[in-house]
């Protein structure tokens, strides 16, 4: 756990909350600190198959097949991840298939490592070439509402969405020696 | 050395309820040659991703089995899938590697398991509970049965001849079949 995250915000709970509203039975991720606290609770939870990946495009094979096999399903990554996923994501557009993917957001707000700033800078417009639907989270007070509008329409739509929560909303990352 | 049509074949004869995903390419083929049903999943891209989509399948339907049967090329572009389904650990995966060596679809390129590299070892080394090899004829009905029943994530590969054979082409439409296996699968109780 990344000790310059702030675990006490309670923005990841609105998020689990939308993941047993919409009954998401599988979580993919890749460890990451802007989403610990949200992948502890999925961890917690007996109703979902929490499913760590060695690389965030292993998470869109996860989740099309959840979906053939009728299980909704969600992807948490940093921003970082989602230039791994593209060739994947073929599968979510030709198969009309349910994703939902919750982004923290890096290379943006206060970054300090550049490594991250060009993967960052063209999140949006990669899932937007990729046929996804994005929403930008800036405010821990719009995160409910957000997600939740996320969650149905990917479930009921059968579309890619992804949310992007930016790094402002998670807290910049503070580093130090 | 196995020939891959009659392989997928004996492997797929009486196949009951399993789930089939099939890797890009060849696999594709062999599955659709050994006989449309609808509970196949056919890939044409996404290459890396069948055992994934296995993972996610086998998750989502525990009470069924399901089968990935997809070629050295493919499986080696998501090699990290071995270790998080050795994390998850489905006791109702298999993975069937026709392994001929060679990227058929581009060419016959040599694949890394060419040069030795050993994919049973990396299936044993992620925690599958059964991987074993197979190259004769008499080893095929044994491979079969593990499609059907194994403690834990079972993993076979299958050496196969490096050979072309004519394409038996099943639908390239994914809307289409993702429709088709969801509407048969919603028939298995």
């Amino acid at each position: 756990m990344d000790p310059t995250v702030d675990n006490a915000a309670s923005w990841p709970d609105a998020i689990y909350a939308h993941f047993r509203r919409a009954r998401i039975r599988q979580v993919g991720y890749v460890p990451d600190a802007g989403h610990s606290r949200l992948i502890q609770r999925c961890i917690e939870d007996p109703d979902i198959a929490d499913v760590v990946l060695t690389t965030e495009e292993e998470g869109v094979g996860l989740v099309a097949g959840a979906a053939l096999g009728g299980q909704r399903a969600a992807l948490l990554m940093q921003s970082s991840g989602v230039g791994n996923c593209i060739n994947m994501f073929s599968l979510i557009k030709n198969c009309g298939l349910p994703c939902l993917v919750l982004v923290t957001m890096r290379g943006e707000f206060g970054e300090f490592n550049p490594w991250q700033v060009p993967m960052g800078s063209i999140t949006e417009e990669c899932f937007k070439l990729c046929g996804f639907l994005t929403y930008r989270v800036d405010h821990p007070d719009d995160v409910d509402d957000i997600v939740g509008a996320a969650c149905d329409m990917a479930f009921d739509g059968n579309l890619g969405i992804a949310v992007l929560l930016s790094q402002r909303l998670i807290g910049r990352k503070v580093w130090s020696k | 050395m196995l020939e891959r049509r009659p392989l997928v074949k004996h492997l797929l004869a009486d196949r009951g309820n399993l789930l089939v995903v099939s890797g890009l390419g060849a696999p594709t083929y062999d599955v659709a040659a050994a006989g449309e049903h609808p509970l196949n999943f056919y890939l044409w891209g996404a290459m890396g991703s069948a055992a994934m989509i296995g993972l996610g399948l086998a998750l989502a339907r525990p009470k069924d089995r399901v089968a990935v049967i997809t070629g050295d090329g493919e499986i080696l572009m998501g090699l990290g899938s071995l270790a998080t389904i050795g994390v998850k650990q489905p006791h109702n995966l298999a993975i069937v590697v026709l392994d001929n060596r060679h990227y058929g679809e581009t060419g016959m390129q040599a694949s890394h398991t060419n040069s030795g590299v050993d994919l049973v070892a990396a299936a044993k080394a992620c925690r599958f509970r059964e991987a074993r090899a197979i190259s004769t004829a008499d080893e095929v009905e044994t491979a079969r049965r593990l499609l059907h029943a194994s403690a834990g994530p079972a993993f076979v590969q299958a050496h196969v001849e490096a050979e072309n054979l004519a394409r038996v082409l099943p639908t390239r439409d994914g809307n289409e079949n993702k429709l088709r296996f969801m509407q048969a699968l919603a028939k298995v109780s």
